[in-house]
């Protein structure tokens, strides 16, 4: 108990934190902050298993957390008949390509030397493969599209609940990062930076301009919900009861039976809103125990201390007979998997996709700004991290707000500077975030709270 | 005729844009370079830096349009430049002052520079976007076509338009001064040399005497220099936004590599390929082969390799590709 305090005072000045925003600001507000810090710690979960236990680096978070919302799409949306008959035997022949080439290039791997006639084949295998599939499938595609473009003009996905998604979200992660982890993980650290960057780059503009799979920047809306919706929760009676017995000593004060009655209807609203949002905090707060019981099981199994040990030193690792390589890309597809099920998750809870909004700033360094300053390889240091950053990354714009008006209190509202201070205030949250990365990166650069690995 | 036709076409809409996007490239790539070669680090900040100096530039060009000030036919911007440098150049010692310095005598890991420089990229975009709005600006003045495609049109007798706008021309002889100036210091003049032995070889460098404060110095000056006329030339050529500047680091990263990064050279071609890469693979052919080929072979498609959607992923792919197959780049830099 006594060693852990550092770790349950951080999480109740935390859970203080949030509950103030509820009681100053709005619990819809601080509910959604919740949600969030709750998703924003599984991702930090991800990349914290990579980056803490095996000292990979990985800055194509934003792509798999983009797979994992596709996974999300094509889930839970009922599939489109229309368009599947109009181009869905074209595209299915173009997958169908997609395989034989794969399997040829494989083949030839296999059976010939390695040698340049061999790396030219492969290369021309890969550029015809690519035309002949792009001229094949364009028609397909073309009809696909031209469905009733304004509503569908998508192939639809397989109409199943949404929370599966969190599982295929995971799946499609992680086959992407083992064809990454294959390709990249051999380049030195700032070079795997950069070229997990970029290949992420890459997957959002496939999603973005492949609108027959994913609407693209049409972006897909209605998303099927794990929760009640607000509007069925106002009408139904159990829940308008609940809200009046909760409320009870509020409302006995009307004396007014109309009064009274028109106050209900408000509070049943709000009430709906924030009990909507509940139902995904309970949902969330599932998968983040989940993840955290089993990634702490996994830091202090013997496989963990054999992370630390290639982490620390990998020569040394690599004489004592493991397997650096392997253990390198299976923790690569093992944290990138939780990114893609934080993916589907964040799409879960808008209801909505869009493709459009997936920033490297947003999704890829806001991330290792929570993992960097939470403390990387300490699980509980990489939840805080999210917490706290995506606490800050919100309410950054009123602090500066307040602060603003606080130093130039003496200037009348008129002034210029004052005018163009207070106009800018969206982006104090830079500012913020740069700052608190580069004083934590010089005075605690393990983070609030650092790695401790007790021997047991 | 059709032939003319089909060249003019191809310099319209390709090797001219392609030219001016690649010099845009170039200059951003050898400061990645640069900062790569001798100070150590992959610079994340590069494309916030390039907006920062732009900002800078932009901000005395306003002054001097409302001083009156004007160079004529030529962008008033041009005359802004230099104090915008001077004013990145600070900006960028005092980062280095307070930030890069302290890892610098740590002999901290490339990775923690990293991620250091995202803490600096953060800080200035906030900078950027507090200072001058995250908004599109433009900022060019002066006489916007050398030749105007209709001009040309009624010049030549031709069907196809040369339309040459002026801020082309510029960037492109800019870019030229500008990397000889460069080539011509890093290989000719004593602080040059020794700048390079320096990325070479640390040790050896120190040993021989060379004085390390002076060459990370005159690095940020370099760097500062390229970094803003880099920025302002592409802010003079489409316009600036914060964002498209931050976008436009992963360009210029992937020409730094593909180049053979810590090679200033290489990065000055790197941007070339990226940039011809990027814009033949995208470009619709249907018009070109329209002009050269007989009638009944014409093609019904727009011959498009890629669709421009995909601009981006061209040079990112490339960039991978190289990565795999020959991590010292095209042209020989450091093996990572």
């Amino acid at each position: 108990m006594r060693k852990n305090l550092n770790v349950i005072a951080a999480y109740s000045i935390m859970m203080v934190l949030i509950l103030m925003v509820g009681i100053f600001q709005s619990w819809n507000i601080a509910l959604s902050i919740f949600n969030l810090c709750l998703i924003s710690a599984v991702m930090t979960m991800g990349a914290n298993i990579q980056w803490g236990y095996a000292g990979l680096i990985n800055f194509g978070i934003m792509g798999y957390t983009a797979l994992g919302g596709l996974a999300a799409v094509l889930i839970s949306v009922d599939p489109v008949q229309e368009a599947w008959r109009a181009g869905g035997f074209d595209i299915l022949m173009a997958l169908w390509l997609i395989v034989v080439m794969v399997l040829v290039i494989r083949f030839i791997l296999k059976r010939f030397e390695k040698s340049k006639i061999r790396t030219y084949s492969i290369a021309a295998i890969i550029i015809s493969g690519i035309l002949l599939i792009r001229f094949s499938a364009e028609p397909g595609i073309e009809a696909i599209e031209a469905v009733d473009p304004a509503k569908t003009g998508f192939l639809g996905g397989f109409g199943l609940p949404i929370i599966f998604s969190w599982i295929v979200g995971a799946l499609f992660a992680g086959g992407l990062a083992f064809i990454v982890g294959k390709v990249a993980l051999g380049l030195r650290a700032d070079y795997l930076a950069i070229a997990t960057l970029l290949i992420s780059e890459i997957v959002i503009a496939i999603i973005k301009h492949e609108d027959w799979l994913t609407r693209g920047v049409k972006n897909v809306i209605g998303l099927k919900r794990p929760a009640p919706y607000e509007v069925d929760l106002q009408t139904t009676d159990w829940f308008i009861k609940l809200v009046e017995k909760f409320n009870s000593g509020k409302l006995s004060v009307i004396e007014n039976l109309a009064d009274r009655k028109a106050a209900l209807n408000q509070l049943v609203i709000e009430g709906s809103s924030v009990f909507v949002k509940l139902c995904y905090s309970g949902l969330f707060l599932v998968v983040v125990i989940i993840l955290l019981i089993l990634t702490q099981k996994a830091l202090y199994s013997p496989w963990g201390r054999m992370m630390r040990a290639i982490r620390d030193n990998e020569e040394a690792a690599n004489a004592m007979g493991k397997n650096v390589v392997k253990q390198h890309l299976l923790i690569f597809i093992l944290g990138s998997a939780i990114v893609g099920i934080a993916g589907a998750m964040l799409v879960t809870q808008d209801g909505l996709f869009t493709p459009g909004s997936y920033r490297p700033m947003r999704y890829t360094f806001l991330i290792w700004v929570m993992v960097i300053v939470g403390g990387s390889g300490n699980n509980f240091g990489a939840i805080l991290g999210g917490f706290v950053v995506w606490f800050l990354w919100i309410e950054a714009a009123p602090i500066s707000l307040f602060l603003i008006n606080f130093f130039t209190a003496g200037i009348p509202e008129t002034n210029a500077l004052k005018a163009h201070l207070i106009e800018s205030v969206p982006y104090f949250r830079f500012l913020l975030m740069g700052l608190g990365l580069l004083f934590i990166m010089r005075y605690r650069p393990k983070g609030i709270l650092p790695e401790k690995i007790e021997i047991k | 005729m059709d032939f003319v036709n089909a060249i003019i076409l191809l310099l319209n809409y390709i090797f001219i844009p392609a030219l001016t996007y690649g010099s845009q490239l170039a200059l951003g790539a050898i400061f990645v370079t640069l900062i790569y070669g001798i100070l150590r680090f992959a610079n994340f900040a590069t494309g916030d830096m390039m907006s920062f100096g732009t900002m800078a530039t932009i901000l005395f060009t306003w002054y001097f349009q409302s001083l009156g000030v004007s160079l004529g036919v030529l962008p008033t911007a041009l005359l802004a430049i230099p104090f915008g440098i001077i004013f990145m150049i600070f900006y960028m010692l005092l980062i280095d002052k307070f930030v890069f310095k302290y890892y610098r005598n740590q002999k901290s890991p490339p990775v923690q520079f990293a991620m250091v420089s995202i803490g600096v990229m953060f800080v200035t975009q906030a900078v950027v976007r507090i200072i001058i709005g995250p908004g599109d600006r433009r900022f060019f003045d002066g006489e916007k076509f050398i030749i105007k495609a209709r001009e040309f049109k009624e010049m030549t007798g031709l069907n196809e338009g040369l339309a040459l706008k002026s801020t082309q021309v510029i960037t492109i002889f800019v870019t030229i001064v500008l990397v000889s100036l460069l080539f011509w210091f890093l290989n000719r003049t004593k602080t040059g040399k020794s700048m390079k032995a320096y990325s070479d070889n640390e040790d050896l460098a120190l040993l021989s005497g060379i004085d390390p404060k002076k060459i990370v110095l005159v690095t940020w000056v370099i760097a500062g220099i390229l970094a803003t006329i880099g920025g302002a030339l592409y802010g003079l050529d489409k316009s600036f936004k914060p964002f498209t500047y931050f976008n436009n680091m992963l360009p210029i990263f992937a020409a730094a590599i593909v180049g053979g990064i810590g090679n200033p050279f290489g990065a000055f071609l790197g941007g070339y390929v990226i940039a011809f890469s990027e814009i033949l693979l995208t470009y619709a052919y249907k018009k070109f082969f329209m002009y050269i080929l007989p009638e009944s072979m014409e093609p019904n498609s727009l011959v498009q390799l890629l669709s421009t959607d995909y601009k981006f992923a061209v040079s990112f792919s490339i960039l991978v590709i190289v990565l795999i197959y020959r991590p010292s780049g095209i042209f020989k830099g450091k093996v990572l």
